[in-house]
Parts: C-alpha cells; sequence; structure tokens
C-alpha cells in the first residue's frame, strides 16, 4: 500500500522536489473523502490545509445575495485546492463544495507554511509551485473575465 | 455564384434568446406560406435535429459559408452548420447582432430569403483518418464544426473514408443555458469523447466550470497523431493554440476558421484581405501553420 509520501511523489505538482521535502511534507498529511455535496472549504473559515484531489470533482463558489452561490471554477483529478494557508490572514477566500465523492490528500498547511518560515529553501520551492498554478489560475479568470462567448464584436459583414 | 437564389425558411428553431437555427431550401421546393406540412415539414424537421441529416442538405464541405440576404437589409456570411448530405437545403445557426441578422432573425417559417454560396474552403476530413481529432469550439463556433462532426460520427456514409481513431470535443460556453445543441451533445458522448464547460453558472449545473483550455489537460495527447480543428473568439483560438502547442501538436496539424469582414465572398472585393490572403476565398478554414505569421500581427 502507498504511503502519503509516495502519493505526493507519483503527483506532478510534486515533480522533483528533494525527498526530504516529500517525506516532511507526507508526514503531516493524510487520506480524506468528502461526500458529494459537502463542503471542503467555507469562505473566511482558517485555512489550516489545502488539498491534492486524486479522484472527484469539486468547485469552487461565492455566494451572491438574490443569486445564491454562484460557480467559479472546478477542479478535478490532479488539481491543487487551496493557498490561502500561505498567506495571511490564512482564512479561505471561497467555499469549496465537493460534486462526487471527492478522494483527496490533506495537507497540514499550518504546519508547512511554519516550516516554510525556518528553511526558506522549502520555501521558495513550495511558492514556485503555487505561483505555477495561481498564474494558469489567474490566466483562466482573466479569459472568462473577458465574457468572450457573451459579447462579440461587429460580425463579419454584418456592420449597417 | 454571384447572384441570390431565392430560399425560403422550413424551419426556425430557437437556440437561447437572440440564437437560432434556420432550416432552409430552394423555393420551389419549399412549402407555401406558412402552411407547411407533411413530408417537407417532416423533412425540414429532421435537418433541424440533426439524426437524419444526411439524407437531406445540400452538397458542401463542413467550415464552408453562404452568404444569406435579407431583402432590405443585407448580406451576411454564415456557416453551414447541419449535415453535408444529397439533399436541397441548407441549415444555418445565427446569432442576431446587427441589421442583417436581426433581419434574419424575424424570418418565419415560410418567409423567403436570398442564399449565395457555398464558399470558403473546409476542413480536412481526409486527413483525419486514423488519427485523433481533437474539436476545440467555444461559443456560436460549434456552428461551423458540427458539420465536422456528423461527418465524423458517420465516416461510413462519406466514400468508404477510414475512421478517425479518436474523436474528442470540446466545448465551452457562456452559461449552461447559452450552449447549442445540448441535446446533441449527449448523443454524441455516446459516440466521441465530449467534455463541455461554462465561464459561469449557479448550483444548478453539475458540469464544468472554466475556460475551455482548461479542459484540454484532462485528455491524453499523442501529438504526432493528433489533428485539431478550431473554432471560436478569435482569442479564445489563441489560447487554445498555445495550448496545444505546449502539449507539442504541430502547428502544421492546427486548423482555425477565421472571421474577418466578408463582403463579395468571392475575393474580388478585397473587404475580407488578411495579409496575402482572402478570408472568403482562401479561408475561412485555414492551417494554422501557414498563418501564423499573420495571426499574430494585431493590425490585421
Amino acid at each position: 500500500m502507498k504511503t502519503i509520501t509516495d502519493l505526493l511523489r507519483d503527483h506532478p505538482f510534486f515533480d522533483g522536489m528533494a525527498k526530504a521535502d516529500l517525506e516532511f511534507i507526507g508526514g503531516c498529511g493524510m487520506n480524506r473523502v468528502f461526500k458529494a455535496g459537502e463542503y471542503v472549504a467555507r469562505e473566511n473559515e482558517p485555512a489550516d490545509h489545502f488539498y491534492l484531489i486524486r479522484r472527484g470533482r469539486a468547485v469552487i463558489e461565492t455566494f451572491m445575495p438574490h443569486r445564491g452561490a454562484l460557480s467559479l471554477k472546478t477542479l478535478r483529478d490532479g488539481d491543487i485546492c487551496g493557498w490561502s494557508w500561505l498567506f495571511p490572514p490564512y482564512c479561505w477566500a471561497f467555499d469549496v463544495r465537493a460534486l462526487d465523492n471527492l478522494h483527496c490528500i490533506q495537507l497540514d498547511g499550518k504546519c508547512l507554511r511554519n516550516k516554510c518560515a525556518e528553511d526558506t529553501r522549502l520555501g521558495y520551492d513550495l511558492m514556485q509551485r503555487f505561483a505555477r498554478i495561481m498564474t494558469e489560475r489567474l490566466r483562466d479568470t482573466r479569459l472568462q473575465l473577458l465574457d468572450v462567448y457573451g459579447h462579440p464584436g461587429q460580425p463579419p459583414g454584418d456592420n449597417k | 455564384m454571384t447572384t441570390p437564389d431565392i430560399y425560403r425558411v422550413d424551419q426556425r428553431t430557437e437556440e437561447y434568446p437572440g440564437t437560432f437555427t434556420l432550416a432552409i431550401s430552394p423555393r420551389e421546393n419549399s412549402a407555401p406560406g406558412n402552411e407547411a406540412t407533411g413530408t417537407v415539414a417532416q423533412a425540414a424537421a429532421a435537418r433541424a435535429t440533426g439524426a437524419q441529416q444526411n439524407e437531406s442538405c445540400q452538397s458542401f464541405q463542413p467550415g464552408q459559408f453562404n452568404m444569406l440576404y435579407v431583402f432590405g437589409a443585407g448580406e451576411v456570411p454564415i456557416s453551414m452548420s447541419g449535415a453535408a448530405g444529397s439533399g436541397n437545403g441548407y441549415i444555418h445557426t445565427i446569432r442576431s447582432l446587427g441589421a442583417v441578422t436581426q433581419g434574419l432573425e424575424r424570418l418565419r417559417q415560410g418567409d423567403p430569403l436570398g442564399v449565395r454560396g457555398p464558399f470558403g474552403s473546409g476542413w480536412p476530413l481526409a486527413e483525419t483518418a486514423g488519427r485523433q481529432v481533437l474539436i476545440i469550439a467555444g461559443g456560436l463556433g460549434l456552428a461551423p464544426l458540427r458539420p465536422a462532426i456528423y461527418h465524423l460520427l458517420n465516416p461510413g456514409a462519406n466514400s468508404g473514408e477510414t475512421m478517425a481513431s479518436r474523436v474528442s470535443l470540446f466545448y465551452g460556453a457562456r452559461t449552461p443555458a447559452e450552449m447549442l445543441y445540448r441535446r446533441e451533445l449527449e448523443d454524441w458522448s455516446r459516440d466521441i469523447e465530449v467534455h463541455t464547460t461554462v465561464d459561469s453558472a449557479d448550483q444548478a449545473w453539475a458540469g464544468h466550470v472554466g475556460v475551455v483550455t482548461s479542459l484540454l489537460s484532462t485528455t491524453a495527447i499523442d501529438p504526432e497523431q493528433t489533428i485539431a480543428f478550431i473554432c471560436g473568439p478569435e482569442i479564445m483560438m489563441r489560447f487554445s493554440i498555445q495550448e496545444l502547442i505546449r502539449r507539442g501538436v504541430p502547428t502544421t496539424a492546427i486548423y482555425i476558421s477565421m472571421e474577418r469582414n466578408m463582403k463579395c465572398a468571392t475575393g474580388h472585393c478585397g473587404h475580407c484581405q488578411w495579409g496575402p490572403n482572402f478570408i472568403c476565398r482562401d479561408g475561412p478554414v485555414f492551417r494554422y501553420g501557414d498563418i501564423a505569421s499573420w495571426f499574430s500581427i494585431r493590425e490585421l
């Protein structure tokens, strides 16, 4: 049976990470299952953990008065969920809800951020990995904000 | 063909507010007025629902377009969205935006319109044999790709051509309510991979939320055996191309459908000139490797 460290080693997010670092991170990790519909995170609650999704889907949501919960992005197998544990005030910025039974590795962000403060080499390594994901999500979010399907320019030949 | 033929609307289907599909056929073959019944109406209904379209549409290459003429308003280029077949009609899916498309939106069963076409280049379906086909569509961009999907779903009906080894459709829309051909997407998913996503949704939507390029990461790609067809807003095509190139797909295996201000549709008036190309004559479907240098020039 694979250990948490083995599972982390197989995950692309941790590709190339030093063995000792993987063992440290894996040492404060555990398998976790959320049932479909269960909330993985709630806005403004303490962000002490983050998750590697092994199987299933989750959706990042926010609540708007008079409109209800709005879906912002779907996460699925192989995705990372959560980086609020890295930055003050260490609170979730959005809700995260399991769409299916969600199998994850839960990692201890609170423990890890203390370690990163002491070991800046590990801190820089982790920050680079999260920055790549943040950059991808920021690019995707910008594209979503463009609303390219909703407000196209004047169609060709139809400019009268 | 430079003079419009007179067609009539056989059936009008509302896809979602502001976007509609017209099934049209030549005037002499249409039912008169608003009284289309029996076989003509049934044939039109079959075209609009897609399943039997191979039996009812005029011959054209998937990806080509017609010039649709609204009397008193003008002409607009619209891609065919039905199957290319042996019949005598066309299907067009249209978004109402300007004066001409608003005129098309007002047409009802039996109303006349002018048609010139088909024009332009089509998707290179002969090159799909034995390859993994990635179809990436954004918004209304699914409409010009639908004839290609019909072809790939039913290769036996196309002169004994060899099947693609795998077909994957990635479709991004603004909201769940603004997805085209939702029933067909479900039907297609029985035969090909269908991945859909929307830019925003409420909790009633259990599907994917995010940009269409994020869906591409969910499928394995063999770059040497892949051919990709992309149609949608130009910025969506640009980011899709970047993702495909990042995954190793050669630029010579990526095809896109371009839009510009097409007027004459025969490469004479120059309205749609794009570098050395005329979109109406040399496109709208281009191999990306051939036009990459023009694609990145903002002034064009």
